[in-house]
């Protein structure tokens, strides 16, 4: 991870189609250790597609993906796990009836001859818990249902950095909080980022991704239209790119003849 | 709950449980609070428990014999094996109508390998294994068809009701009555410990709890779940002992003719099977799996838990606790007869787990609750036996208190929605 000029992920021409739809065509896209990474555009712009080609979900039709600097294959969630990769999804793929230690350790517990440790799993829960300064859960032994949807977030976000990972990547972390909850879970993210890991953050909310990221990669129509530095851009030259954008290329591979992507 | 600990104790700071009012005040608040947010537990169904024994104690005369009392322990003792394997298949969200039938098919299995004479007699404890086999065997079948194929488990297991069923009635139909004569199988139901050794496993009994406790207190030590309320554990502790006792020194007590009663070895294997389907529920990864498919199965499979195999695994433990209760029921009358399974076992069972406050809908309940609600059903049906109350009131006592238990725990869990978010 010293080397922060190459990205911990790349991923160079990827191409996805479904039946006779172009969802991914050349996609470039990379994100470096230390750093957030907004991925950003209109429904159907290929968001998902992508994240679910590096998460091991969905196969791609042509292309590369790099990961520390090296070529890698990831043919199932296995396999970006093996890697340090992890997703967090929208629904956030909690147990309601599980506690917040239990969800932590879901399939993964901490056992010995099958009989679980619930001691070595609480300690480790509270440490990483209090690493993230989450601060606002009461008691790591309520059930998840108790939860608001900040804590519950920020309980998907710690289960996703405890392994150590290398890359999170959160689809649409507030879609579903309110303002405070939405603070406290944007101040979450950018400590991610702060304490070296990759995040890539999916999102339709451009203050959330100005408050966060450090670069912004712009989809439309399956193709990237733009990287932007945060600090040398605006949210209008987003939004324009997000709307009009014509694609680029950022890799130094040459761009695919253009057919009829705009319009 | 009332802990003002940010995000628990660290290594630095040992939790004595020191943020959780202890003593008596602290029982009162907590359960003022569970009260409060609908996390009732099991103790509507306790206080439900000791105001049907007081009951029956006071209006008939001859419940509270100590031959009416191992009667009783006999009598539950198949539902409550069945009811442990409807708490996993419930877990699940899932269910098992299959179990009445196969129970009659593990009794079918037993007595037919027991039979003197018929060229493939075994000895008897033997022949309970292979029947328990090939119950598993058969919940296998039925779960692999739930998790692999994806037919609803109602479907699947309706149509092992009837197969069995139909099975049953082949083999019985023109044989009419299998008698069991096999000494290790009837023992099952009505072998009765000594005096001495009944009271050495009330002992026993009352001891474990307070040995768990004590161990999570070590081996857990710094975490919320070593924390110990003494009241209640004083309180729990009591009430164990009394129950292990109160229930050795009833039953030593007995008598018919000559021969003295004592400890039935059926209500031990109640409990042994309580403890281990317990420590299966709660401490071991398979049992953490069970819950978590329960809760959210979409969450256990990207969590990387095989949930086709954690379903096909509770449908053979169903089928294996069915089994066992067959072997029971079928050792209690020496036989097995086409009036098998006993009156409404199948839907005793499972009303013995959900007034145990096991959810239909998956992911909440423990396995004392299928062992609670054998208790009531069973305690009830005997009494009202014992009051010689007609076969239709005992159907529609029993329907009545399990639409107000499953009613109770509806309201329990609606309140704890609320309070919850």
């Amino acid at each position: 991870m010293t080397m922060t000029d190459t990205p911990l992920l790349e991923l160079r021409g990827i191409t996805k189609t479904f039946g006779s739809v172009e969802a991914l065509t050349d996609v470039d896209f990379e994100v470096r250790a230390g750093e957030v990474m907004a991925l950003v555009g209109d429904n159907g712009a290929g968001k998902s597609t992508l994240i679910k080609c590096v998460a091991g979900t969905h196969a791609f039709d042509s292309g590369q993906i790099l990961f520390e600097g090296r070529e890698v294959s990831i043919h199932g969630p296995k396999d970006a796990a093996r890697l340090g990769i992890e997703v967090v999804y929208q629904d956030l793929a909690l147990c309601d009836n599980l506690d917040v230690v239990q969800n932590m350790y879901l399939g993964r517990e901490a056992n010995r001859f099958q009989i679980l440790n619930e001691a070595a799993m609480e300690h480790t829960t509270a440490s990483t818990l209090k690493g993230l300064a989450v601060t606002t859960i009461s008691s790591i032994r309520q059930p998840v249902a108790t939860l608001s949807g900040g804590q519950r977030q920020a309980v998907a976000v710690a289960k996703a950095v405890q392994w150590n990972s290398k890359l999170v990547i959160l689809d649409e972390p507030t879609a579903a909080l309110g303002v405070a909850q939405t603070e406290h879970v944007l101040a979450l993210v950018r400590r991610l980022g702060e304490q070296g890991l990759a995040v890539v953050i999916i999102s339709h909310n451009l203050h959330d991704i100005f408050e966060t990221a450090d670069r912004i990669t712009v989809l439309r129509l399956g193709r990237t239209v733009g990287i932007f530095e945060r600090q040398a851009t605006t949210q209008q030259a987003v939004v324009e790119a997000i709307t009009f954008g014509a694609p680029t290329k950022v890799s130094g591979i040459p761009a695919a003849p253009e057919v009829g992507g705009e319009g | 709950m009332t802990s003002p600990d940010v995000v628990g104790p660290d290594g630095a700071k040992p939790a004595e449980g020191d943020e959780l009012p202890g003593g008596v005040a602290g029982l009162y608040q907590r359960a003022w609070f569970n009260l409060r947010t609908g996390n009732l537990g099991p103790s509507p169904i306790i206080v439900g428990e000791i105001l049907v024994v007081v009951l029956f104690g006071l209006t008939a005369t001859n419940f509270f014999t100590a031959v009416n009392f191992t009667n009783l322990i006999n009598q539950m003792a198949g539902t409550a094996m069945l009811a442990f394997g409807v708490v996993f298949v419930l877990l699940l969200g899932e269910i098992d109508l299959s179990i009445g039938y196969l129970a009659g098919i593990g009794a079918l299995v037993v007595a037919e390998l027991q039979l003197p004479g018929s060229g493939h007699q075994l000895n008897g404890i033997l022949a309970m294994l292979i029947a328990v086999a090939v119950c598993a065997a058969i919940g296998g079948v039925q779960g692999s068809i739930v998790a692999f194929v994806g037919v609803p488990s109602f479907v699947v297991t309706l149509g092992g009701f009837l197969i069995w069923q139909g099975v049953i009635l082949n083999q019985l139909e023109q044989r009419g009555t299998i008698i069991i004569q096999d000494r290790w199988i009837n023992y099952t139901d009505s072998y009765a410990f000594s005096h001495v050794a009944g009271f050495l496993i009330a002992l026993i009994i009352t001891v474990l709890y307070p040995l768990s406790v004590f161990y999570k207190r070590v081996a857990a030590r710094g975490t919320e779940i070593a924390r110990v309320n003494w009241t209640a554990f004083a309180v729990k502790t009591a009430g164990i002992a009394a129950a292990a006792f109160g229930t050795v020194a009833i039953a030593n007590h007995g008598k018919v003719i000559a021969t003295s009663l004592g400890l039935p070895l059926s209500g031990v294997i109640i409990i042994v099977f309580f403890i281990l389907l317990t420590f299966l529920a709660k401490w071991t990864t398979f049992g953490r799996h069970v819950y978590a498919v329960g809760g959210n199965a979409e969450a256990a499979r990207r969590a990387g838990i095989n949930v086709p195999r954690i379903r096909v695994l509770v449908f053979m433990l169903s089928g294996a606790t069915a089994g066992i209760g067959g072997i029971i029921f079928a050792s209690q009358v020496n036989s097995v007869a086409l009036t098998f399974p006993p009156g409404n076992l199948l839907l005793n069972a499972i009303a013995a787990a959900v007034i145990g406050g096991v959810s239909l809908f998956g992911g909440r309940g423990e396995v004392r609750g299928a062992l609670l609600g054998a208790v009531l059903i069973g305690t009830l049906q005997n009494g009202l036996n014992t009051l010689s109350v007609s076969n239709g009131w005992i159907y529609i006592i029993t329907g009545l208190v399990l639409l107000g238990a499953v009613t109770l725990d509806t309201i329990a869990v609606r309140l704890q929605a609320r309070s919850g978010r």
